[in-house]
């Protein structure tokens, strides 16, 4: 059992486990689950994920009208060879967008650690495996070192937009990720550690600001931000740079920074993006495309 | 918290409280119904009522009315398949005077005529609180096998119950009871740790003073 980063990096420091190990038998006693069990279910929501990005559709398009087809732009510009970041960064710009779309178009995804932020992690671990060809265990290992940090953000600050801002939901997803691909390149406990907190640090203070109160505007855009974050990060940290604020610190300013941060902030609609005059346009032009009052 | 409230669950987006809350909500109503909905009213509170269309809420209570969980891929299309089956629905704006931001009161009629009003919420991540039955106020989740037993407001029916499911080694999580007023009418909820098996159950409807009971094996996921 653990309840923060430090104590999972000391529980795989001490008895030689890895991160990923330290999560899975938490799981394995807190739930009262086999191995066996334990890893099925992660290999189903892998499959889900796999599912939910395969069956993307770029015609869809959200109820209000504001999301959809973006995923396919960036296919065809990442297609034509043209994205400077190379193929594996493109690729998980491209995945990260048509996930959240998926989503804002009502398509079954897996809430990682919410529904508005579910394009970040499939977005970083199936780009990998698609360039790296990794085995289908080495994944599922790298879900529970994303499932494990974001447990530990959950629960000593937390995953809502609506109590900690959009910090702590693509914010999360980013450390999640970035932690993730850490292992998947070959990094070790330290490693996956710097690089969830390098992702988180440049996450703080991001606002909760959704247009009209939906899941679309801007969140479906800041999946893709979030996941280049983590990608970013776990590179910074696998060359060996050190996060000069502890993994744990950073959670705790986070959960302070959600704490300071005004309700207006806080998915509430009624600040940043969304009273802003381009958000009052879209939702005259869209008006009662998205509520029922009016 | 355990880790697979952090990836996960499996659900259909856009929203966790306003599309799989939502499913949730309107699963549980048509479960307290009992049978197969005929007719809903839905009457939407809130931030329900603001950006209810823009995130499927209607689509998703629907949904749950029609016995789907939140990741079930039809939920889109839910008020077509209502419609093909003939199950009337209605939409309005809620007159309640003071709830959760994301409320919906739903009253629905079933094939045999019984009729339900259930008020639910959704408090985050997907869960939800079911506040009221028939008017009286409640608290649960139906996360859990929960068993909810109408009756009249006299001594005895408690017991009736908690021994019936001593009986079937069922063990109690919790335990509400609510009344319209003194020798009125009860309501009892029973969340329980383990199902309750059919023949309980059936002895239960036949208990004098036992109005109306139902059961459902609880909708976690
Ligand atoms: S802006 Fe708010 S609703 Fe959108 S992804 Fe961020 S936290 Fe979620």
């Amino acid at each position: 059992m653990y309840s923060s980063i430090a104590e999972i990096l000391e529980q795989s420091g001490n008895n030689k486990k890895t991160f990923w190990e330290v999560v899975m038998e938490a799981d394995m006693e807190s739930r009262d689950v086999s191995r066996e069990e334990s890893r099925q279910k992660m290999e189903q929501l892998l499959d889900v994920m796999r599912d939910a990005d395969q069956s993307y559709e770029g015609e869809l398009k959200s109820a209000s009208g504001l999301s959809g087809g973006d995923g396919k732009l960036l296919e065809a510009y990442n297609q034509a060879g043209k994205n400077l970041c190379g193929y594996f960064m493109g690729k998980v710009m491209e995945r990260a967008i048509k996930m959240g779309e998926s989503n804002a178009c009502m398509k079954r995804i897996v809430a990682a650690p919410t529904a508005g932020s579910c394009g970040v992690i499939p977005a970083v671990l199936l780009s990998y495996e698609e360039y790296r060809n990794v085995p289908k265990d080495e994944l599922i290992n790298a879900m529970y070192v994303a499932a494990g940090i974001g447990k530990v953000i959950g629960e000593s600050a937390s995953i809502a937009g609506a109590s900690g801002g959009c910090q702590a939901e693509i914010g999360t997803a980013s450390a999640m990720a970035a932690g993730a691909l850490a292992y998947l390149q070959g990094g070790g406990s330290e490693e996956i550690a710097n690089a969830m907190a390098l992702a988180l640090k440049n996450m703080l203070g991001l606002a909760c600001d959704p247009v009209g109160g939906l899941v679309e505007v801007p969140c479906v855009k800041r999946n893709s931000h979030g996941a280049v974050n983590a990608v970013a990060s776990a590179q910074i940290a696998l060359a060996g740079v050190k996060s000069a604020i502890s993994p744990d610190d950073v959670i705790d300013s986070m959960r302070r920074i959600g704490s300071e941060m005004p309700v207006s902030l806080k998915e509430t609609g009624k600040g940043g993006l969304a009273t802003s005059e381009s958000a009052k346009r879209i939702c005259e032009c869209t008006a009662g495309g998205f509520c029922f009052g009016k | 918290m355990e880790i697979f409230d952090i990836i996960g669950p499996v659900m259909v987006g856009p929203s966790s409280s306003h599309t799989a809350g939502a499913v949730r909500i309107g699963y549980v109503a048509s479960r307290l119904l009992g049978e197969k909905v005929k007719e809903a009213e839905i009457f939407l509170y809130g931030s329900f009522l603001d950006t209810g269309k823009g995130h499927g809420t209607d689509k998703a209570l629907v949904a749950g009315l029609l016995g789907m969980k939140p990741d079930d891929y039809k939920i889109a299309s839910s008020l077509e398949i209502a419609e093909r089956e003939n199950i009337r629905i209605e939409f309005g704006e809620s007159k309640l005077p003071e709830a959760h931001p994301n409320t919906a009161e739903l009253i629905l009629r079933g094939e045999s005529g019984n009729t339900i009003d259930v008020v639910g919420e959704s408090v985050g991540g997907g869960r939800i609180n079911i506040a009221k039955i028939d008017g009286i106020d409640t608290n649960f989740s139906g996360e859990c096998p929960t068993l909810i037993v109408h009756n009249l407001d006299q001594p005895g029916h408690v017991s009736e119950v908690t021994s019936m499911l001593a009986h079937k080694s069922v063990n109690i999580a919790s335990m509400q009871l609510y009344r319209s007023h003194r020798g009125g009418r009860a309501v009892m909820v029973v969340e329980c740790d383990q199902e309750i098996p059919q023949d309980g159950i059936d002895w239960l409807t036949h208990v004098e003073g036992v109005l109306k009971v139902t059961y459902f094996e609880g909708s976690a996921e």
